[in-house]
This record gives structure tokens, C-alpha cells and sequence, in this order.
């Protein structure tokens, strides 16, 4: 049946020949374009996911920055709080400490200044007692009284202006 | 039924036999081959549309294929030779489906070339050898002499009876599953184109019925070819664990 003259060597060869030439021109113009392009494509993705990653941790960061800034300025600003309310506190004592000086300052100068106006206050009753006398010793001695009933009445006065300081 | 083609001996040479239907054959197959191919692959953008998605699912399928037989780092080097294998086998097979084209005197210009023997066994014989050849390329000299030796010397002459075993089995599974489709379908379309017009609606539906399974055939035998080529290459590349 398989004569050795029926077999076509020239097909076959053609064949395999044609083969090799069509699997250069696919590669040249057909699937190697299309490979390199799922490579790049593979290759697309890849930096994609890797850069993706790269900003969910800068994110990341950022967010652990931003909650330790907001930290921060809670902290900072209880800080402020504290200081104004003692600042406050201490200004307010100062106040009425000062307002205590003061008045017990004025006290001091009033008390003082009674207590001149008491000492001119006698010095003129004084003036004005010895002013008396004589008024008394001209009016006892203007009315002839006699001397007991003069030094009762000296005595008497004086007594009476002396209670009196 | 017996088929005859136009043959011619070259220059007159008496070994030097051309079957010229089948040159013209298997070029129009190429041809095809290539045409869609290049045609589908006009418009690559980096967000794949249409035909573009297509032809990535095929190099996509075809990476499978290879990644189910061997390691990645030779696999990547059969990637195209897969991809032609399998468009070239499968639009082959197709070839005779629709149609068939004979003269009078049963002299056939238009069938599945790959319903040829000497066709099929060539391709698997040019793709033993190329196993042969990446073998020695990917480990060395020394590695693919030791090959043969494993995993015992004794094993040596069965190293090379599975080679031209291979090669038959290769080429005349393809060659006669294809032939047998095409017999099976001249013989159909024989009977109702001959017998008159009760065989003609009779012989309708089990036509179709058979045109269906033959495409079914064609693509399951363009599958084989291209697995059985990569498990046959992963014998001679991988490296022994």
C-alpha cells in the first residue's frame, strides 16, 4: 500500500517550510505585538497595585501625623486653659489683696487724721476754755461775788469743762 | 470512496512526488491563518476591545496549556509555537467541513489537508525533532545525552523506539480522526446527493448533526496536537526533580 515513490517528500517539506514561515509572520505581525502589550499591560497593573500600596501607607502616615498634631493642640490648648484660669485666679487675688492694702491704708490715714483733728479739736477747747476763765473771772468779779462762793464757782467750771475732754 | 489526487513528480524525479491540491491546501490554510490573525491584531490598545480580547484569550489559553506541562522559564519560549500549532491545525480540520470540492473522476481539490497522512506525520516528525533540538539548547549537551539513560541505561533503546512512536501516534491520530470525518461526510452528502430526493431530505439531518461533531472534532484534535506537542517538550526540557 505505501509505495516509497506515493509518499510526497515535497509536500512535507513545504509544508513544515510554510509552517515556520507562518509562525514568523504571526510573531512579526500579529501575536508578538499583542504579547508585548499583555506584558506591558501585566507590567501596568503591577506598578498600579505597587504604587496604590505606596499611598495607602503615606495615608497612612498622614493620618497617625494628623491624630498626633490633633493631640497636640488638645493638650496645648488644656495647657492654655490651665494657665489662664490660674493667671485668672492669681490676678483676682491680687486684686483683692490690693483693694485690702488700700483700705486698710485708708483706715490707717482716716484714723490718723481723727486723731489730729481730735488733738486740734482739744488744743482749740483748750484755747477756748482758758477764753472762759476769764470770761467766768470777769463775770465773777463784775457780779462782787464773794470768795468762797468764787472759787466754788472756778472750781465748778473747770470741773465742768474738764468732764467734758 | 477512493479519493485520488492530482499528483506530478517534480523534474520528472520519480521520489520527487507533489500532491498539488494539497500544497494549495495547506498555503490557503496559512493563509487563513494568518490573514485573521493579522487582521484581528490591527488595533492593540493597553484596554483590550473585541478582536484583540480574542486573540489574548488564545495566547492566554495557550500559556495554560504550557504552565500545565512544564516550569514557566522554558515554557515561555514555546508560547508562539503553540499559538501556530493550534490555529494552523484547527482552521485545517475546518477546512473540510463546509465543504469538499472534487472533480467528476473523484479527483479532490478542496478537503482538511490534515486528512492526509504524510501532512500530519510530517508536522509531528518536524515537531519531535524540535523537542530534540530544544532539549539540547535549554540543557546542554551532556544533560540531554544523560536523558536518554534515565531513569535506568537499560531504558536507552526504549528512549528512541518512543520517539518514532510518538511521531506515528502524533500524526496519524490527527490524520485519522480528520479522515474519518471527511469520509463519514462524503459518504452523507454522497448518499443524498445520488440516491434521489427521498436520501437527499433523509441524509439532511444527519448531516448537520455530523457537521456540528466535526467541528467538535476538529477543535478537540487541534487541542490534542498542541497539548501533546508541550507534554512531549516537557519531556525533553524539564529538568529532572
Amino acid at each position: 500500500m505505501f509505495d516509497i515513490y506515493e509518499i510526497e517528500w515535497v509536500n512535507a517539506l513545504y509544508q513544515i517550510a510554510a509552517f515556520g514561515v507562518l509562525l514568523w509572520l504571526l510573531k512579526k505581525f500579529a501575536f508578538g505585538p499583542i504579547m508585548d502589550m499583555m506584558e506591558k499591560r501585566e507590567q501596568h497593573v503591577a506598578d498600579q497595585i505597587a504604587s496604590a500600596e505606596k499611598n495607602r501607607k503615606d495615608a497612612e502616615k498622614y493620618l497617625a501625623e494628623q491624630r498626633e498634631a490633633i493631640q497636640a493642640a488638645r493638650q496645648e490648648a488644656k495647657e492654655i486653659v490651665e494657665n489662664s484660669k490660674t493667671m485668672s485666679d492669681q490676678q483676682a487675688s491680687d486684686v483683692l489683696a490690693n483693694a485690702r492694702k488700700e483700705a486698710d491704708r485708708m483706715k490707717q490715714s482716716a484714723v490718723a487724721e481723727i486723731n489730729t483733728e481730735k488733738e486740734q479739736a482739744i488744743s482749740a477747747l483748750r484755747e477756748q476754755v482758758s477764753t472762759l476763765s476769764v470770761l467766768v473771772a470777769t463775770k465773777v468779779i463784775e457780779k462782787e461775788l464773794d470768795e468762797k462762793e468764787q472759787e466754788k464757782l472756778i472750781q465748778d467750771t473747770l470741773k465742768e469743762v474738764g468732764e467734758d475732754l | 470512496m477512493d479519493s485520488k489526487f492530482l499528483k506530478m513528480d517534480l523534474f520528472g524525479i520519480p521520489w520527487l512526488t507533489v500532491n498539488i491540491p494539497n500544497l494549495i491546501l495547506t498555503t490557503v490554510a496559512m493563509a487563513i491563518v494568518f490573514f485573521v490573525s493579522y487582521f484581528m491584531s490591527r488595533k492593540i490598545r493597553m484596554y483590550p476591545t473585541g478582536a484583540q480580547n480574542a486573540l489574548e484569550y488564545l495566547v492566554q489559553f495557550i500559556k495554560n496549556i504550557i504552565s500545565s506541562t512544564m516550569d514557566w522559564k522554558q515554557g515561555k519560549n514555546f508560547v508562539m509555537l503553540g499559538i501556530t500549532i493550534i490555529l494552523y491545525v484547527f482552521v485545517a480540520n475546518m477546512m473540510g467541513v463546509p465543504f469538499e470540492l472534487a472533480t467528476a473522476d473523484h479527483e479532490v481539490w478542496w478537503n482538511s489537508p490534515t486528512s492526509n497522512p504524510v501532512l500530519t506525520i510530517s508536522l509531528a516528525a518536524f515537531i519531535i525533532i524540535l523537542t530534540h533540538i530544544y532539549g539540547w539548547k535549554l540543557k546542554g549537551p551532556k544533560e540531554y545525552g544523560k536523558d536518554y539513560f534515565r531513569p535506568a541505561f537499560f531504558m536507552a533503546p526504549f528512549k528512541v523506539v518512543e520517539d518514532f512512536s510518538n511521531t506515528l501516534t502524533l500524526g496519524m491520530r490527527l490524520y485519522a480522526n480528520i479522515f474519518a470525518k471527511e469520509m463519514i461526510m462524503v459518504m452523507l452528502v454522497g448518499l443524498g446527493a445520488t440516491t434521489g430526493i427521498f436520501w437527499a431530505f433523509a441524509a439532511f439531518l444527519p448531516l448537520v448533526v455530523f457537521q456540528a461533531f466535526s467541528v467538535f472534532i476538529g477543535s478537540l484534535q487541534a487541542f490534542i496536537f498542541c497539548m501533546l506537542t508541550m507534554v512531549y517538550m516537557s519531556h525533553k526540557v524539564s529538568e529532572e526533580h
